[in-house]
């Protein structure tokens, strides 16, 4: 793992506030935070595992487990929740056969709520790999899904 | 390109930039916010440049600066806050202001613009009188605004400085380090009246001269773009649209304190943000109006952008620093000495909004006078609001100070859709409140909100019509905090949470008729108890609806009642017999088959197994409008005789 990681935190060396920049690339290069990697993160930078954890278990941004392929963000924002954002997430449960915060077995989906993804004019708002969909209609998930899907 | 070697060189480089944009006869700015890319705008954008090309018509994406003419120039611009409506066009120096526009639309588009010198008039907006507006002066979404920060949001390519140069960008900086002093620059900021735009409306003036008069060095400039507040982007828009603008009045902070290091904070939801704002910085040193030696004068002023990691709690000031140093964004304990003190890195530190950055350049190009004529007495200067919700026109808007809200929600907003009633405005995220119908004359400022119960906050406006439930809308705004809360005030970690159980309770109908006083206190000992504005405003929804609708949380627990229908334990859903006509769409859309019923028959809803998802009522065809939501619930009644045990 350290190997692994090594051109990942080249950059960062002798910089000594940039815990937060560092778990970020780490995550942008496996996906989420394996505890080994964030062992090796500690090890690299001398800053206690301890505190490295406290840090990224702290942040919504980090994941400590692998996720899906494709991941659907649920926007729950004032806006979205006014215009039934959370009917959007029961239906996305169901067309997903997925709980919210979980991902299927064969890794192809995840599924999650977010605080708000700042696109409140087009609410309810749903993002799937980066991409806003916007005034979604619980009627019709399976076409958004449809493009995701292989 | 040229590097400025003095603030006198902004001079040749504005004229220069403005020549270049003279040049395009026709100039089409297609809306690259992050509301219309997700509407297709892109598409319209790659398309309009082929369709141009093609035709053979001289079409320049980039500004021309070898003195050649142009027939047309097609560019991205920034947010134009009508997200609604986007995905959005503008067809310059005629001001022709497209809607909803396809990549489809395109050829029609540039053979009305340049063989028939007409519009497309399907694709202009459409008045509530019925004309079409040509441009966006007869919208009434924009022209009852007034646009200082979200000016050039929408008018000038975000990615490209010249454009920002064009429309005198760095004019107000240049002028400062040619002419002011320090002094003389905060004297302008404390005239203006400026308070703090992330929502506790701190005058900037003072934090400005508190930074200067601190002796530590370095000092530091952040930039507070961690807009947390669920149902809020306008910070997003003017990073988006008009970064440039933020980065100068970063800078004008800078020299006016003596800081040469900057930070922006940016959510990381944000992409688009801080790809923008990379450019940007990027660009600016290249000028060199950022970085060593700005203008060729002795003033260095370094920026380093650092995404936020997601934690709303990290918009509070002492939480955001120690985030950026890398730790837990748990905010200091009081008493504490002011971040203008003892900020980042323990050094004196400025710490202001995005917009408020925004309106230094404004304020010093046009003065401080200037500035205070708008808006009131107290609250000086635009209001900038993400209005959405159950409003008609959604998006962007920026109003002086002191317009009351039925002016926003009605003139600008268009009112309320589908024909529904007002029922409630949230101002200030999670640490405002709602505001009832009879409060709709009240002036939006700083003062007159506070008075209301809620707070101004950085700008999120929701608007509820009466399919809105304000027991579950407190409980939304609770859930949120009781996540948020970084746990290290006892009162706050938990104090949000007792409040979220018994408002869970209440939406169950589990309310017991002692629990309003006691949401009461616990607001009181949260708001008493905590040491942040996390805490201390986190029972403001609690309290905003205990305030003024009471009858709501009544109706719940002692009837069991949900007025909204929208608490899933209180409601039920039934077919109308009459209105049934048995197409069977409900009884297959049914995910747990609890629908029964045959084709031309009237179906029925088992309400044992129904879960009042409501699909069945998001499925029956608008003109039966069969499937109707009562409450309280209907009793599940056995189907079969039971024997007494």
């Amino acid at each position: 793992m350290e190997e692994r990681l090594s051109a990942v935190l080249e950059p960062f060396k002798g910089k000594n506030n940039a815990l937060i920049p560092i778990l970020q690339a780490v995550q942008e290069e496996l996906g989420f935070l394996p505890e080994d990697a964030m062992m090796a993160v500690a090890k690299t930078t001398g800053i206690p595992e301890s505190q490295v954890y406290g840090v990224a278990t702290f942040y919504a941004q980090f994941y400590f487990s692998r996720r899906g392929k494709n991941q659907t963000k649920v926007c729950s924002g004032t806006a979205c929740h006014v215009k039934g954002a959370a009917r959007v997430l029961d239906a996305f449960e169901r067309e997903l056969g997925l709980s919210c915060g979980s991902t299927s077995e064969d890794y192809e989906h995840s599924l999650e709520n977010v605080a708000c993804v700042g696109s409140c004019a087009l609410a309810p708002v749903v993002v799937i790999n980066e991409e806003v969909h916007g005034q979604v209609e619980t009627s019709k998930l399976d076409k958004i899904l449809a493009t995701y899907k292989e | 390109m040229l590097r400025i070697n003095s603030p006198s060189e902004m001079v040749e480089m504005r004229e220069y930039c403005q020549a270049a944009f003279a040049r395009q006869k026709i100039r089409f700015l297609v809306c690259a916010g992050t509301g219309c890319i997700a509407g297709g705008s892109l598409e319209v954008y790659e398309e309009l440049k082929r369709i141009i090309g093609e035709r053979g018509i001289d079409v320049g994406v980039e500004l021309l600066f070898e003195g050649k003419e142009s027939d047309a120039g097609v560019a991205r611009s920034g947010c134009h806050g009508f997200c609604q409506m986007g995905p959005l066009l503008r067809v310059e120096p005629q001001g022709t202001f497209y809607t909803k526009v396809k990549a489809s639309d395109v050829p029609e588009i540039v053979t009305a613009t340049f063989d028939e010198n007409t519009v497309v008039e399907r694709l202009l907006f459409k008045t509530p009188d019925g004309s079409h507006a040509a441009t966006e002066h007869d919208v009434p979404f924009y022209n009852r605004q007034q646009r200082i920060v979200l000016g050039g949001c929408g008018t000038i390519d975000p990615e490209d400085i010249r454009n920002y140069f064009a429309v005198d960008g760095y004019k107000a900086l240049a002028h400062i380090l040619g002419n002011l002093s320090q002094e003389e620059v905060i004297d302008i900021v404390t005239k203006s009246g400026l308070r703090g735009r992330g929502g506790a409306g701190f005058p900037a003036g003072r934090k400005w001269l508190g930074c200067l008069q601190a002796e530590a060095t370095p000092k530091y400039i952040v930039c507070n773009g961690d807009e947390g507040d669920p149902g809020a982007f306008m910070d997003r828009s003017v990073l988006e649209g008009n970064p440039q603008a933020v980065i100068e009045g970063m800078a004008i902070a800078g020299y006016s304190v003596g800081a040469q290091y900057g930070y922006i904070y940016v959510r990381a939801e944000y992409p688009l943000a801080v790809v923008r704002l990379q450019k940007a910085i990027a660009q600016a040193k290249e000028y060199g109006v950022l970085g060593k030696n700005i203008m060729g004068t002795d003033f260095d002023f370094e920026l380093e952008i650092f995404q936020g990691a997601g934690a709303f709690v990290c918009g509070e000031s002492t939480a955001l620093t120690l985030s950026i140093e890398g730790n837990r964004g748990m905010p200091r304990v009081a008493p504490r000495p002011r971040t203008t003190e003892v900020g980042l890195f323990d050094k004196p530190t400025i710490l202001n909004n995005v917009k408020t950055f925004a309106y230094v350049t404004d304020i010093i190009n046009k003065g401080a006078d200037w500035f205070k004529s708008i808006g009131t007495e107290s609250s000086s200067g635009t209001a900038v609001f993400a209005l959405t919700g159950n409003i008609i026109n959604s998006g962007l808007i920026e109003v002086p100070m002191g317009t009351n809200l039925r002016e926003i929600i009605y003139d600008i907003g268009g009112g309320i859709p589908k024909g529904h009633k007002f029922k409630a405005v949230q101002t200030g995220g999670p640490s405002g409140g709602c505001l009832p119908a009879s409060m709709l004359d009240l002036p939006v400022d700083y003062d007159s909100l506070d008075e209301a119960g809620t707070i101004m906050g950085s700008g999120g406006m929701v608007i509820m019509d009466e399919h809105a439930c304000m027991v579950d809308v407190a409980r939304y705004f609770l859930q949120f905090t009781e996540e948020e809360s970084c746990g290290q005030c006892v009162p706050c970690r938990l104090g949000t949470k007792q409040i979220l159980e018994i408002l869970i309770d209440i939406s169950k109908g589990k309310g017991k008729k002692e629990d309003l006083e006691l949401l009461e206190e616990l607001s009181h000992s949260v708001h008493g108890g905590s040491v942040c504005g996390l805490g201390q405003t986190a029972a403001n929804p609690v309290l905003t609806t205990l305030r003024y609708f009471k009858e709501e949380f009544e109706a719940h627990i002692l009837e069991k009642r949900c007025p909204a229908g929208v608490c899933k334990e209180l409601i039920s859903f039934k077919i109308d017999e009459e209105r049934c006509k048995g197409c069977t769409l409900c009884a297959r859309a049914c995910p747990v088959d609890a629908i029964s019923g045959e084709k031309k028959e009237v179906h029925v809803i088992d309400q044992a197994l129904c879960i009042q998802c409501g699909v069945c009522r998001d499925k029956c065809p608008k003109k039966f409008s069969a499937v109707d939501c009562v409450s309280p619930k209907i009793p599940v009644t056995p189907k079969e005789k039971m024997e007494v045990s």
